[in-house]
């Protein structure tokens, strides 16, 4: 199958190119020659988005997600590749439910998924969980997701056992006594609508104990969806004296403010909270000057019934799949903080990196994962269009470009903006 | 007033909050001659839905809806955040499914009334919602102050004590302000939130800068829960650098009212000599309660629900 006339976002830079794909690998690029073409004129082809930052909610919770419903959103949303995180019930946290998961993944056939093992057994942050029976069924890293390993002393253990696996910890940052129930940022907004805050250092706090533990057993860690300008801070100091530390951010950290808690819309309850501008500008640095390595989306679907309840009480997050792109081309490239090429590390090329996955640079000989855009294309968010399951979107009404027109899986047209889902 | 509901001073204006007091200064007044006999809500209905508990707040509003001729249902809820009981929407719909024209809600977490507003077409007023508003009774300390002093514009009120967990406190700072009024906060700093300089307040080092020429100075209730979660070392310590007694009291204009939302916590945030004193106007604020809360039932419900 040939992709024609697209321009084609490699490394170093953007060329109007034919892409042939053979046996679901890149074959040629370059001018083409007969076969089966897709026209792509007009549009533009990444490296097929990879997010290792996704609940996909089965087993245990499939009234908000399940395997099929989040690969549809995924390969809508333009991804290829997704990581899904063991915050579900029974919790990921031993090789039968990492191979019940892959299997799922295969008889849903439209994206790669990658399952995140549980750090401890039952997330309950006691024991460690069955780390390599998990590897050698396959997860890719592992994550207590949704929360910090409270003892420090467990957390360096698993540090140091997951390094005999060649695995990373994926770290959420939150101090729970400082946190202590906060629902959003700490600060004006909070004030003002009687919302309980909880402080930047309840995030810092254990960003600042990771990296010492990275510092200090010399060991790679990955610190996951930063909201704080101070935790950005701490990441890019510890990466100047060299710690191995990789970060991520979502797009509500990048595109919002605490200022939208005001209506007290439960989809603005997010984990950690949205935060001050000054945050914003600062995960918008990060972002430019490499100290965050790449975008997530931190796909937290719920149901309506989960949202539709007192602030207080509603469950945290944001169901992001189908709006990261749209959300990280108008933020980021349009306003001038990234070049395509970048946008493609932080979205493809730097978690494929991270966590050794094939794939994240289109170059021949390596699987044909593609992202097919119409960058020109405008759209608005809209959540009755989404078909996660997971309607809960802050985004709903707002305008941006860009929109994925193909997802193509290893040679395969997974998504097709035309036709819709394969699956 | 036209508007649905009463969910906080902060969506207000000056002239809508200036109604409210004109028309609860005439209750009251006619209170006073002992006219409890009303028609504003004649062939209305009233349901005051408390997820909180509360005596004086649910009373007054019963006796208000009552004086004006409403018929009067009460519902109280227990509540938690672990108990799992009828949403608040499926409530909301039930409630209004009947008809009811006004529903007065109290509840333990700031935005219900809003959500429940949202759902209901009856009119729903905010009978204190978390850390977020309590707007009637920022509105009788505010009728208060009007009463006595005749005009809210230039007055100097204090307000001391537990702000960050006080909806009292910042319904009356919104409104206070509206009105021209100089408002100043003080309290431990592990009870006085962030940000209240921008909605206007002057947030102020110590309990003698605060009640310096005061025209009125406001003590707040504080939980003892506050206390075992370490905000402040013990209600002994509390009272002795927070709290008013006749000593800094003596710090505001002569005469200064003194108010308090109630029930009060006695040599805690405020002495027994100044609840006791002369200066003392807790219990007019009660009447003055029933008297607002009159006025803002009838000014709501007067309007057909949608």
């Amino acid at each position: 199958m040939i992709f024609k006339n697209a321009e084609v976002v490699f490394k170093n830079g953007v060329i109007r190119a034919d892409l042939t794909v053979e046996n679901g690998k890149i074959a040629a690029i370059g001018a083409a020659g007969e076969g089966e073409t897709v026209d792509c004129s007009g549009l533009t082809i990444f490296p097929g988005l990879i997010d290792m930052h996704v609940h996909l909610r089965e087993p245990g919770f499939e009234r908000k997600e399940d395997v099929l419903s989040g690969s549809r959103a995924a390969v809508k949303g333009g991804f290829t590749q997704i990581c899904c995180m063991p915050n579900t019930d029974p919790v990921i946290d031993n090789k039968v439910v990492v191979t019940y998961l892959k299997a799922r993944a295969k008889e849903v056939g439209l994206c790669k998924i990658h399952p995140i093992g549980a750090i401890t057994k039952g997330q309950k942050g006691e024991e460690l969980s069955a780390i390599g029976g998990m590897k050698a069924a396959g997860i890719v890293a592992l994550s207590e997701d949704g929360k910090s390993v409270l003892s420090s002393k467990l957390m360096a253990n698993a540090m140091l056992y997951a390094s005999d696996f060649g695995l990373k910890c994926l770290c959420h940052c939150e101090d729970p006594a400082l946190s202590d129930g906060g629902v959003v940022n700490e600060g004006y907004n909070a004030t003002v609508t009687g919302l309980k805050g909880s402080i930047r250092a309840a995030e810092d706090i254990m960003i600042a104990r990771e990296l010492c533990l990275a510092e200090s057993l010399d060991l790679p860690v990955h610190i996951c969806h930063v909201s704080t300008y101070s935790g950005v801070q701490l990441i890019r100091e510890a990466k100047a004296r060299g710690v191995k530390v990789t970060a991520e951010t979502c797009p509500h950290y990048f595109t919002l403010t605490d200022d939208a808690i005001r209506s007290f819309d439960t989809n603005t309850k997010v984990n950690p909270p949205l935060r001050e501008e000054k945050d914003r500008l600062a995960i918008v640095e990060g972002l430019k000057d490499g100290t965050l390595d790449c975008i997530v989306t931190d796909h937290a679907p719920h149901h309506e019934d989960d949202k539709r309840v007192e602030y207080d009480r509603a469950a945290f997050g944001i169901s992001g799949l189908e709006t990261s792109f749209a959300l990280s081309y108008t933020q980021l490239v349009k306003g001038g903080v990234l070049t395509l090429p970048q946008l493609a590390e932080k979205m493809s090329g730097a978690p494929a990196r991270i966590l050794g996955l094939v794939g994240g640079e289109l170059k021949v000989g390596a699987p044909a994962d593609l992202t097919i855009a119409d960058l020109g294309k405008k759209w608005t968010i809209d959540p009755k269009d989404f078909v996660s399951k997971g309607k809960n979107t802050p985004f709903g009404g707002r305008e941006v470009f860009g929109k994925v027109v193909y997802t193509v899986v290893d040679g395969g047209i997974k998504y097709s903006l035309a036709r819709g889902n394969k699956a | 007033m036209n508007r649905k509901d009463l969910l906080g001073l902060y969506d207000l204006s000056a002239e809508e909050i200036e109604e409210i007091l004109t028309l609860g200064l005439s209750y009251k007044a006619a209170l006073k001659r002992g006219e409890k006999e009303h028609s504003a809500l004649k062939g209305r209905s009233v349901i005051t839905l408390f997820y909180e508990n509360s005596t004086r707040t649910r009373t007054s509003f019963e006796l208000a809806a009552k004086f004006l001729g409403a018929k009067v249902v009460s519902i109280s809820v227990a509540t938690s955040s672990v108990q799992k009981g009828e949403t608040l929407v499926d409530t909301g719909k039930t409630l209004d499914a009947m008809k009811n024209d006004v529903i007065v809600i109290r509840h333990p977490m700031g935005g219900a009334p809003k959500l429940l507003a949202d759902t209901v077409k009856a009119h729903v007023v905010n009978g204190g919602d978390g850390m977020n508003e309590h707007p009637t009774q920022a509105l009788l300390d505010m009728l208060t102050l009007k009463e006595h002093l005749g005009s809210i514009k230039g007055l100097k009120v204090a307000i001391l004590g537990d702000i960050r967990h006080s909806r009292v406190a910042k319904s009356n700072l919104y409104g206070l302000t509206k009105l021209g009024a100089e408002v100043r906060l003080f309290g431990p700093k592990t009870l006085l939130p962030e940000g209240l300089e921008r909605e206007g307040a002057i947030v102020c080092s110590s309990r003698e800068e605060a009640v310096k020429g005061a025209d009125a100075v406001m003590g707040l209730r504080i939980q003892l829960e506050r206390q075992k979660a370490g905000n402040f070392p013990s209600l002994g310590e509390f009272a002795k650098y927070y709290g008013v007694d006749e000593q800094v009291l003596s710090h505001a204009k002569k005469g200064a009212l003194v108010l308090h939302p109630g029930p009060v916590n006695r040599g805690v945030e405020l002495s027994s000599g100044v609840i006791d004193g002369a200066q003392s106007h807790i219990e007019d604020q009660v009447l003055s309660g029933l008297a607002v809360r009159m006025s803002v039932l009838s000014l709501l419900g007067k309007e057909e629900r949608a």
